[in-house]
């Protein structure tokens, strides 16, 4: 188990005046600390990890957030913010001397403006319900994560969320345009807007993946799209893991960009037909599900070159969805793949690497391999366009043993995935889980590096700490300078 | 002026930290195509990152180039075209409009976060950019992100040196997602319409299901008298055939007309390289991002108190403005029409540039996080100071 920086008992010891002074700036029920009712907010997606927070505050108002923010900076407070809790990093696991801020009362679209192609919302309204306003029109919101009937577009933007169809329609930072968000001091600040590129250094980049240690995010603006015309999906069986990556390299190479292009291995596809009845062929080494949309024209004539891709690299069966109800059940298996490892395991860990996709082969071999040596099964499904892998490890959380060999084999595949030059994380987020395996990916002045960002947002280092990095450094220490002989020559002239 | 020329990273950073134990501020430099943008500085030497020009990987199926920040965007658009790839957001050639000799290189185009028009559909060079490395104004060599198109392990160090002209960090390479060509694509344009009408239009034709990756507008002042009004559909033939006659019946207007695969690339080139505006006439240039609707409400408010001429792209979302260099190039009563969104000088003489703020004014707050963000970069200022703003 990752270890949480060790609680500040002063804070806990002030529990009581915390919450009172707390409820000055938020009143009624929107601040909670009877254990009963916090119990709700002690864990996210990474269930493993549990934690009552010290104080759980629910603000409405940008003005609540913003006091909050200022109170707990000058009174040197902890604070996690959380929208809905379906983290799969343990990105809003609560601290025991921290404050749980919780967006779940900004709950409002504020506009929604067809003319400009933009909804500005409040950020704890669900990535769903904002195609759900806007689709009798015929629009929606590109981003789609697995989790969207429940996950925040607050929540999205912390961890730049993605989804199957973000090959061709990009990730949360793609379709952002602008947010409003309250740094740690309780300064409001707004980055772009309804027009395209924020001005000067980018940062509301930066903010979108930040995991909650840099500000809280307060309002948000999306671009919507208006929805292709139809799509349809193509499901192939494949003999090999090696003719599926290749038939998924020769698609991209061919100059075709499919709407999704997802792949499953023969545990993943054994678990989701078992589970709702798809017609995957159990047969097979490998299953690629290819969605083509756009106008009809269109996909007749890309799914005719697809097949002929496939049939190129050794495909065993290829099915054309006939119908929008086909199409859909294409789909419902891979949608159901992770209740369906559900079923046949007790638990399981998802993880989330990224490769390159010709690395494929390789890393599901030395998966094989890892799952020997844990004595532990693994199920695989794929965003294959983009390289993004789910190894689902499969085990039994009543056995501590199977959960540290489960945690230790999926480190080992994220280390995997960084040998063959991808990364740790490619849609989870760091948060808690892969935090001690940075130093993987990044040297000590990488890291440096980006705590010196973080250090500019928040130089107490209050707003999520024990997340994403694993030593926290004083921005004091990290700001000093090392030049040449040890001193900063001409250390009288002002810095600007 | 003394002109410093690294060939490796190790290099880099040992000059690095003997500007900073002699505390030389750094110009830093490409091939120096777009000097003009941004606010004249004081350096007293040039740091030329021209020598990191190698491709270090292209790797097409992978969607991947990684090149030096040096590398020249001509050759790497010719590469990538030999392979059927683009950058997808139609980085474009501003040499005319600029007087520079050629379009610069990758960190140049990835410093001004370049975009075509493609953006509203595409994205800036932010949106593609996945993995830079380079070294700090700390003179310590640092990378982020990396070569893969889906990547949220740490922060997005990449995104942040897009349009930060450097001032946060020297780098040396850049890994950006290369996508496939379009196999073709084609033009309506719609002729006679009103400025507002233009943009109504083109919004319609943006809310509509034809995809349409460019939407341009020339008023009759920039184009002999008609005004013209660009919708671009790119793809496989028979799917730009359907949306085309989609296109045709949502829209009305006067007149109008198809350009076909090889005209309309010629159109889109020249209004991605901002040549309606480009002659050398000593006209100042501004770049307006603005929310799209309100693209013409903005121009009607200035053309009758400013001499400008103008055209519109993104939809209305991005409006070049060439306005005489009196009164500041108009800055402020351009910046007091602004509805939303920004203002950026792009072409003004060294000393205009001095005078008049040529990025966005920020408001405290964000002004002030700014320059904590520049400091954790380089705390004593030693990259392009004052390219942004004024240094206090």
């Amino acid at each position: 188990m990752v270890a949480m920086p060790l609680p500040d008992k002063t804070a806990l010891a002030r529990r009581r005046e915390i919450a009172a002074a707390l409820r000055q700036f938020v009143p009624g029920e929107g601040v909670i600390e009877a254990p009963v009712e916090m119990r709700a907010y002690e864990t996210d997606g990474l269930t493993a990890y549990r934690q009552m927070p010290l104080v759980v505050v629910l603000p409405e108002t940008t003005a609540q957030v913003s006091a909050v923010l200022k109170y707990c900076h000058e009174q040197d407070i902890k604070v996690v913010p959380r929208g809905a809790g379906t983290s799969l990093s343990g990105g809003a696991l609560p601290l025991a001397d921290g404050v749980l801020l919780g967006l779940g009362k900004f709950n409002r679209i504020l506009d929604i403006d067809y003319a400009n192609r933009c909804v500005v919302t409040q950020p704890g309204v669900t990535n769903l319900a904002i195609t759900q306003a806007v689709q009798h029109k015929g629009f929606y919101y590109a981003p789609d994560p697995s989790s969207q009937i429940a996950c925040t577009i607050g929540g999205n933007v912390a961890e730049n969320s993605g989804g199957v169809h973000c090959l061709k329609y990009g990730l949360t930072a793609n379709n952002v345009l602008g947010i409003e968000m309250v740094l740690i001091t309780g300064e409001v600040i707004r980055l772009g807007g309804k027009h395209l590129d924020s001005e000067a250094y980018d940062l509301l980049g930066v903010m979108t993946g930040s995991e909650g240690l840099l500000g809280v995010v307060t309002e948000v603006t999306v671009r919507i799209l208006q929805k292709p015309e139809t799509a349809r999906a193509v499901l192939i069986g494949f003999p090999s893991n090696e003719d599926a990556g290749k038939c998924v390299a020769d698609v991209i190479s061919a100059g075709i960009i499919p709407g999704g292009m997802e792949m499953m291995d023969r545990p993943a596809i054994h678990a989701a037909e078992e589970f709702v009845h798809a017609g995957y062929p159990l047969e097979a080494e490998a299953l690629l599900i290819i969605e083509l949309d756009g106008c009809a024209a269109e996909i007749d004539h890309l799914i005719e070159r697809v097949v002929a891709i496939a049939e190129a690299n050794r495909s065993n069966s290829c099915r054309v969805s006939q119908s929008e109800d086909e199409r859909l059940v294409f789909w419902a298996g891979r949608k159901a793949a992770f209740p369906a490892v559900g079923r046949i395991s007790p638990d399981y860990l998802c993880m989330d690497g990224t490769i390159p996709r010709r690395r494929l082969p390789e890393v599901l071999q030395g998966m094989e391999d890892l799952s020997r040596h844990y004595g532990l099964r693994v199920a695989n499904v794929f965003h294959a366009g983009d390289g993004n892998l789910h190894p689902l490890i499969l085990f039994d959380a009543n056995d501590p043993d199977e959960l540290e060999r489960a945690e230790k084999f999926g480190a080992d595949i994220l280390r995997l995935c960084v040998k063959v030059g991808g990364v740790l994380t490619g849609e989870h987020g760091v948060g808690i889980e892969k935090r001690d395996l940075m130093p993987e990916m990044f040297s000590e002045a990488d890291l440096n590096q980006q705590q010196r960002l973080k250090c500019a947002f928040d130089a107490k280092g209050l707003l999520n700490p024990g997340k994403v990095f694993p030593v926290l450094h004083r921005c004091a220490e990290l700001g000093r300078m090392v030049v040449r002989g040890g001193k900063l020559p001409h250390a009288d002239l002002p810095r600007f | 002026m003394t002109s410093l020329k690294p060939a490796t990273e190790a290099e880099l950073v040992d000059m690095v930290q003997d500007a900073l134990s002699q505390r030389t501020p750094l110009d830093l430099t490409g091939t120096g195509t777009k000097k003009g943008i941004g606010r004249p500085m004081q350096t007293a030497a040039t740091l030329d990152l021209s020598g990191f020009s190698e491709i270090a990987l292209y790797e097409p199926e992978e969607l991947v180039i990684t090149a030096g920040a040096g590398a020249r965007l001509g050759d790497v658009r010719k590469l990538l075209d030999d392979k059927g790839q683009e950058f997808a957001f139609e980085p474009p050639d501003l040499s005319r409009l600029l007087g520079a000799p050629h379009s610069g290189t990758l960190g140049g185009m990835l410093a001004c976060n370049l975009s075509g028009p493609r953006r509203l559909k595409a994205g800036a060079a932010r949106d593609h950019i996945l993995g830079v490395a380079g070294v700090s104004g700390r003179g310590e060599a640092f990378k982020a992100g990396g070569r893969v198109v889906k990547n949220v392990t740490g922060y997005d160090l990449p995104k942040l040196m897009a349009n930060s002209y450097g001032t946060l960090a020297a780098l040396t390479t850049v890994t950006f997602k290369a996508l496939p060509k379009a196999e073709s694509e084609e033009t309506l344009v719609l002729e006679g319409l009103s400025d507002e009408d233009a943009i109504t239009a083109m919004s319609l034709a943006m809310q509509s299901s034809c995809e349409v990756s460019g939407a341009a507008h020339l008023p009759a002042v920039s184009a002999d008298g008609t005004s013209r009004t660009f919708l671009r559909l790119e793809g496989v033939p028979p799917s730009i055939a359907y949306r085309r006659d989609k296109l045709a019946k949502l829209l009305v207007a006067p007149a109008s007309h198809l350009l076909t695969t090889e005209a309309s690339r010629a159109q889109w080139a020249a209004l991605r390289d901002v040549h309606p505006l480009a002659a050398p006439d000593g006209r100042c240039v501004w770049r307006l991002s603005v929310a799209p609707a309100e693209g013409a409400k903005l121009v009607a408010a200035l053309k009758h108190r400013i001499d400008m001429q103008w055209f519109y792209d993104w939809a209305g979302g991005l409006v070049w403005l060439a306005v005489s260099s009196e009164n500041g190039a108009s800055a402020d009563a351009i910046r007091a029409a602004l509805p939303s969104g920004h203002a950026t000088l792009i072409r003004a003489d060294e000393s205009l540039r001095g005078q008049v703020p040529v990025f966005q004014p920020q408001a405290p707050a964000l002004a002030a996080l700014a320059r904590r963000v520049k400091a954790s970069f380089d705390p004593v200022g030693i990259f392009n100071p004052g390219r942004m703003q004024a240094v206090s």
